[in-house]
């Protein structure tokens, strides 16, 4: 099954009116997400700091930038989707181009990028961005 | 005098939000409590009306706020039971008190010497022992519990030799709500010649503490967890002992008299309370103790003993639930796991309903490692919740359940 778009995403949540719904629809999401092994869950690949366990493993093909992300809480694997949709499979300039703030304002989840959720949502955003500058910077 | 839960609710003006249109159910009473509005007046009233630095004044702002500020002390020192007002030293909470006396104790500790905490201590009273005993080379010991989350009394004992120069308990764990025989562990320690302290922090708020009568050498706790404002606690400890503990800061306010190259430490309580404290919060907390003090003590217990037994009750029947800390002596705390879902999104979901929860480690990573668990989802109840309080955190945690399905 091919990832969801963020348009697709965007699309499909604004249908619903109650929190339920949406809730249940980006835990659907996370758990339609690509699994990742457990060998992959390594220290290295944890993002520290996070209330529940955050993993992110970090692939190429040719200019596109593959992520593969795991999280033990279902809301976090959920929004971490919402995430993949917007970077994985990307070329770097598009992932360093995205306006990340601005889909999770639409999508009304902008607290979740809070620093202070302690969700990893942040940090895992922050570690793309940073990856894709550095490609970027080095072509 | 009978307990009215709902007259005590009433003082609460923050009981009346409502979090996204659902009304707030407040279950995170052992991380911080409510403040009744007594308490939010006296602030309100200290900064409107006297504030001013304590004790150095010559004017009478000066006068009524030192006066008030005193007075709190004098509060406290009664709520205690304490010897002497000498023995009430402000801190900033039971983390500043714990410091100040492992900070003292390192500098006496020899190597080769024994610190004793348990297994499930806070982080408080387990990284400042920790750190304490790394300075000084001394040994940290630690007594074991059994998996209902109980103190294993014997092995307790067991550890206690004459090396044991201190002992740092818990009167009530803060992530499990087991309540220690802490009359019974004083008296061993004090056998084996220890100075004992005993963090409060969970224990001040489920009735009257008498220092006395416990026998500790010295007694914490954090004004935020009894209906006080944060940033204000307290340290108790005997007169004679804090009477030349090393100095915790220095500056201000705990010196007698100072020449450029020296200076005479100031006498009980205030060569332990270096610069301007937090005064109007003090006065918060002295308003917080005698509201608390005002209420019905007995029923207190007995509506707190029936939240939890309900609680236990729901959660026992509830499918897919494990209760994590089933000690037989319990106050407060239902800590458990979901089979579905993690406590984040546990407690995620049940905020999106108004009901408000802690997850994660609680402060207490070595106990989470020792009774294998990532964390817990933990609701703890207060004297202002009630029982369909506790029936709606389990309808909300059906929701929960169905929604991870």
């Amino acid at each position: 099954m091919p990832l969801a778009t963020t348009e697709d995403i965007l699309e499909d949540l604004a249908f619903f009116d109650d929190w339920e719904e949406r809730y249940k629809y980006i835990i659907d999401l996370g758990k339609g997400l690509p699994a990742m092994s457990e060998r992959l869950h390594t220290p290295e690949r944890l993002v520290k700091g996070c209330q529940s366990s955050v993993w992110i493993d970090v692939g190429r093909d040719d200019d596109l930038l593959l992520f593969l992300v795991d999280s033990d809480a279902f809301i976090v694997r959920g929004l971490l989707a919402l995430v993949m949709a917007a970077y994985s499979g990307k070329t770097a300039a598009e992932i360093v181009a995205f306006d990340i703030s601005s889909y999770f304002q639409q999508l009304d989840l902008e607290r979740h990028l809070s620093p202070t959720r302690g969700n990893g949502l942040k940090a895992i955003v922050a570690r793309i961005q940073t990856i894709a500058k550095a490609v970027v910077a080095a072509a | 005098m009978t307990f009215d839960v709902e007259a005590i609710r009433q003082q609460f003006p923050i009981l009346s939000r409502k979090i996204d249109g659902a009304p707030l159910v407040y279950l995170d009473n052992a991380a911080t409590t409510q403040k009744p509005q007594c308490v939010i007046d006296a602030i309100v009233d200290y900064y409107s009306h006297c504030n001013s630095n304590v004790h150095r004044g010559a004017h009478r702002l000066a006068d009524e706020a030192t006066t008030k500020f005193e007075n709190a002390r004098d509060i406290i020192a009664g709520f205690l039971n304490a010897a002497s007002r000498n023995e009430v030293i402000w801190t900033s909470g039971t983390t500043e008190g714990i410091n100040i006396i492992a900070n003292g104790i390192a500098q006496r500790l020899q190597v080769g010497d024994e610190v004793l905490v348990t297994e499930m201590e806070h982080h408080a009273n387990l990284v400042t022992w920790q750190q304490a005993c790394k300075r000084s080379g001394a040994i940290l010991r630690i007594a074991p519990i059994n998996d209902d989350g109980e103190l294993i009394v014997s092995a307790f004992n067991d550890l206690l030799c004459a090396k044991t120069q201190f002992v740092a308990l818990p009167q009530v764990s803060n992530a499990l709500g087991t309540i220690n025989p802490v009359i019974e562990l004083i008296v061993s320690a004090k056998a084996v010649g220890a100075l004992v302290l005993i963090d409060g922090a969970q224990g001040i708020a489920h009735g009257a503490v008498d220092v006395q009568a416990l026998g500790c050498d010295f007694y914490v706790f954090s004004g935020h967890k009894l209906f006080g404002p944060t940033g204000t606690g307290v340290l108790w400890g005997r007169e004679s002992l804090l009477a030349d503990w090393p100095v915790w800061q220095v500056g201000g306010e705990m010196i007698l008299s100072v020449s450029y190259q020296s200076a005479e430490w100031n006498l009980l309580p205030y060569r332990l309370e270096a610069g301007t404290p937090n005064i109007a919060g003090i006065v918060g907390l002295g308003a917080a103790v005698e509201w608390f003090s005002s209420l019905d003590t007995i029923g207190l217990k007995t509506h707190e003993t029936a939240l939890l037994s309900r609680a236990t009750d729901l959660a026992e029947a509830f499918d897919g639930l494990t209760i994590v800390g089933r000690a037989k002596n319990k106050t407060g705390v239902l800590s458990f796991l979901l089979d579905e879902g993690h406590p984040a999104d546990v407690g995620f979901l049940l905020d999106r309903q108004g009901v408000a929860i802690r997850t994660g480690n609680h402060c207490a990573e070595p106990l989470m490692k020792r009774l294998g668990v990532p964390g817990t989802a933990r609701a703890s109840f207060s004297i202002y919740n009630t029982l369909a309080e506790v029936e709606q955190l389990f309808t909300a945690l059906n929701k929960v359940k169905a929604m991870l399905a």
